[in-house]
């Protein structure tokens, strides 16, 4: 059995504009020790998929459907109690601006020591001296000293340094890292990303990484998840979907950002804009952008299509593509991923 | 060598941009954002200037629009320096800046026509309001947008449609040169792409020079001729694109490079990445002698005493590092 198993997930807001679907029916599982890519623009609903996971949603969000299994525990619907035990404990999340996720008021060590003391029964002093064994483990210089001092007093790689600390304090068997590394500069990134890496292997904990650099998912991530307006586009291991990308979308990503192979180049990128979540397009969303857009796209959207071992897209070409070869596979008919 | 001084654009000698911190008491201290920077750009090329954030990166574009009022050194536009009121009045006719975020740099109580045209009306470029209209009207097809979007508002459009307003706005006054201060690292990946190629196709038609600043090593390398590190206000290394990602010279160029995630698995499996230890040094205490010493896997005693000198070590490529010809 999987470790998180999310299936058919919708969480939608409902603003005074009407409602927006901002996770549109999101499946996927994560196995034991295994590091999960998301990627997408902004408003794909990857952060949303993560706080849905963890369910701290904004108030105006909610999740209309679907359901989150850790361990076989469904989580969607569950008592706040059981919630209050899985979040921090066995999931944890790291947010993007190390700047605003640490409560500038109270010192790092409050902070950390707070967060061991709830969720494990250490008294102040043992508490204490995990919050400095954390700060070892995560290479903070110092570690006594910064025990004592506020947010304001480190640099922003420290912070999130600090974050990852207070994340891990726990022990946790999944680490939701939302954009880690984005407010960061690339030399401190490398080191986070390298610390991460490290961490990950020594507590073999499983990791789901949100972010729309597609670098940090190339140098870190086992799986890769696209995700376009909500949905899920395209799923498989980070060489197929940098190499074999199956879907349109990815295909576009692929070619519009600068690298190796169109170096010196052009580069082609998706034309359009964004897509608006409160005027979804009935069939695929993402064909109005798409070059290769048939009638079909306009009306209905693709179903999941399995392109290789554990590679799967959700898009009308490879329907068409596995017709010409004469060898269709649908999985699941409606079940559009 | 004559040929190619009639070739320079802008020279940028010895700049110094420092900035007073109060630190109270009627004590203050200089902050040293831009610390003795030297370069020149060749008309119609892009210089790509790239570092991470505080290494005064932006100052230098800023300081050679005068935005700030330099502290020290010569901005040398077409031969005639920049330091006086007309100077910089002419100056400002022929260089224009498109900024980095696309929120706040557009005055969200002006319509899209008047931003545009607010260039033109600062300068007088226009007689009659037909001709306004005209030209603004001409500079919103350059970038992708049409009569339609000119009454509308910036809240109105999304980052990447701002950010061809912005551009609009910075052409207005037909410049020769623009500083681009991270135009597109605000935009989302599939956007990005759409803009870079904006910028290349307006200087060929153009004719345009580009300051281009930004912190993604990747478009940056993609954009442009020739490229320029910094680090802590000082200038590092400058050398052809091409030639810095095969053969970067400093070590903290090294690094830098090293530490871009490739987009691409096997390369980032293969890539040895050289990671540095701790943070930038506060600009406030920058160390002694070269800036980068404290970080630096090779530094020795004399990089302490000294900052090294900003030298041609190779054809067109310049390197400020003591240890150059030991560790290249």
């Amino acid at each position: 059995m999987a470790l998180l198993e999310v299936k058919d997930l919708h969480t939608s807001f409902f603003t005074d504009a009407g409602e927006v679907k901002a996770v549109d029916g999101v499946s996927f599982e994560l196995d034991r020790g295994k590091v999960l890519g998301i990627v997408g623009e902004s408003g794909s609903g990857k952060s949303v998929t993560a706080y849905s996971i963890m369910q701290i949603l904004a108030p105006t969000g909610k999740i209309v459907g679907g359901s989150v299994k850790l361990d076989g525990t469904e989580l969607v619907g569950a008592d706040e109690n059981i919630l209050r035990k899985v979040r921090g404990n066995r999931i944890s999340i790291i947010f993007q601006d190390p700047m605003t996720s640490l409560n500038p008021t109270y010192t790092i060590g409050h902070q950390l020591v707070e967060a061991i003391r709830l969720h494990t029964d250490r008294n102040r002093k043992q508490a204490w001296d995990r919050a400095l064994e954390m700060l070892q483990l995560v290479n903070v210089n110092e570690p006594r000293r910064r025990l004592k001092q506020y947010p304001f007093e480190l640099s922003g790689g420290m912070r999130q340094r600090v974050m990852i600390a207070m994340a891990l304090a726990c022990e946790p068997d999944i680490l939701i890292a939302d954009e880690p590394t984005t407010a960061l500069d690339v030399t401190i990134q490398a080191q986070i990303l390298e610390l991460m890496q490290d961490l990950q292997k020594k507590l073999g904990m499983a990791i789901i990484m949100i972010t729309h650099d597609l670098g940090v998912v190339a140098q870190l991530c086992d799986e890769v998840i696209v995700m376009y307006a909500g949905s899920i586009c395209e799923r498989g291991t980070a060489d197929e979907i940098f190499y074999t990308p199956a879907h349109e979308y990815t295909k576009g990503l692929m070619r519009s950002i600068p690298r190796d192979e169109n170096n010196g180049q052009r580069l082609q990128p998706i034309t359009g804009t964004p897509i608006d979540l409160l005027n979804m397009p009935k069939g695929c969303p993402f064909a109005p952008r798409c070059d290769h857009a048939m009638k079909v796209c306009l009306t209905e959207r693709a179903p999941r299509m399995q392109v290789g071992e554990a590679h799967f897209s959700s898009c009308w070409m490879n329907v068409k593509d596995a017709a010409d070869r004469g060898e269709i596979t649908v999985e699941g008919g409606q079940d559009h991923v | 060598m004559s040929e190619r001084q009639n070739d320079t654009l802008l020279e940028v000698k010895g700049l110094k941009q420092y900035f007073n911190i109060n630190l109270g008491f009627f004590r203050s201290k200089p902050l040293k954002a831009v610390d003795d920077v030297s370069f020149s750009i060749r008309r119609g090329e892009t210089l790509g200037l790239v570092g991470e954030s505080g290494c005064g990166k932006t100052t230098v574009g800023r300081s050679i629009l005068h935005l700030y009022q330099p502290t020290a050194g010569q901005v040398i536009y077409d031969g005639k320096e920049i330091n006086s009121k007309e100077s910089l009045k002419e100056f400002r006719k022929k260089a224009t800046m498109v900024f980095q975020d696309p929120y706040s740099s557009l005055n969200p109580r002006m319509t899209v026509s008047d931003i545009v045209a607010e260039p033109l009306d600062v300068h007088h470029l226009y007689s009659t309001k037909q001709e306004r209209n005209d030209r603004v009207l001409e500079l919103l097809g350059y970038v992708g947008l049409n009569s339609e979007h000119a009454s509308r508002y910036a809240h109105e459009f999304s980052g990447g449609q701002r950010q061809r307003i912005g551009i609009a706005r910075a052409l207005a006054v037909n410049p020769e040169f623009i500083v681009c201060d991270e135009p597109v690292s605000a935009l989302d990946v599939s956007i990005q792409a759409q803009v870079i190629n904006m910028f290349d196709d307006l200087q060929d038609k153009l004719g345009l020079t580009y300051l281009f600043i930004a912190h993604d090593l990747l478009v940056v390398r993609h954009i442009s001729d020739r490229i320029a590190v910094m680090y802590l206000g000082k200038m590092v290394e400058l050398a052809d694109a091409e030639e810095i990602y095969s053969h970067p010279l400093h070590p903290y160029s090294q690094s830098l490079l090293s530490a871009v995630p490739l987009p691409d698995p096997k390369a980032a499996r293969a890539n040895k990445r050289i990671v540095l230890n701790g943070d930038i040094p506060s600009p406030l205490n920058a160390p002694s002698g070269c800036p980068f010493r404290t970080r630096c896997p090779h530094a020795t005693e004399a990089c302490a005493q000294s900052m090294p000198p900003f030298e041609e070590v190779d054809k067109g490529h310049f390197v400020a590092c003591h240890r150059v010809r030991e560790i290249g």
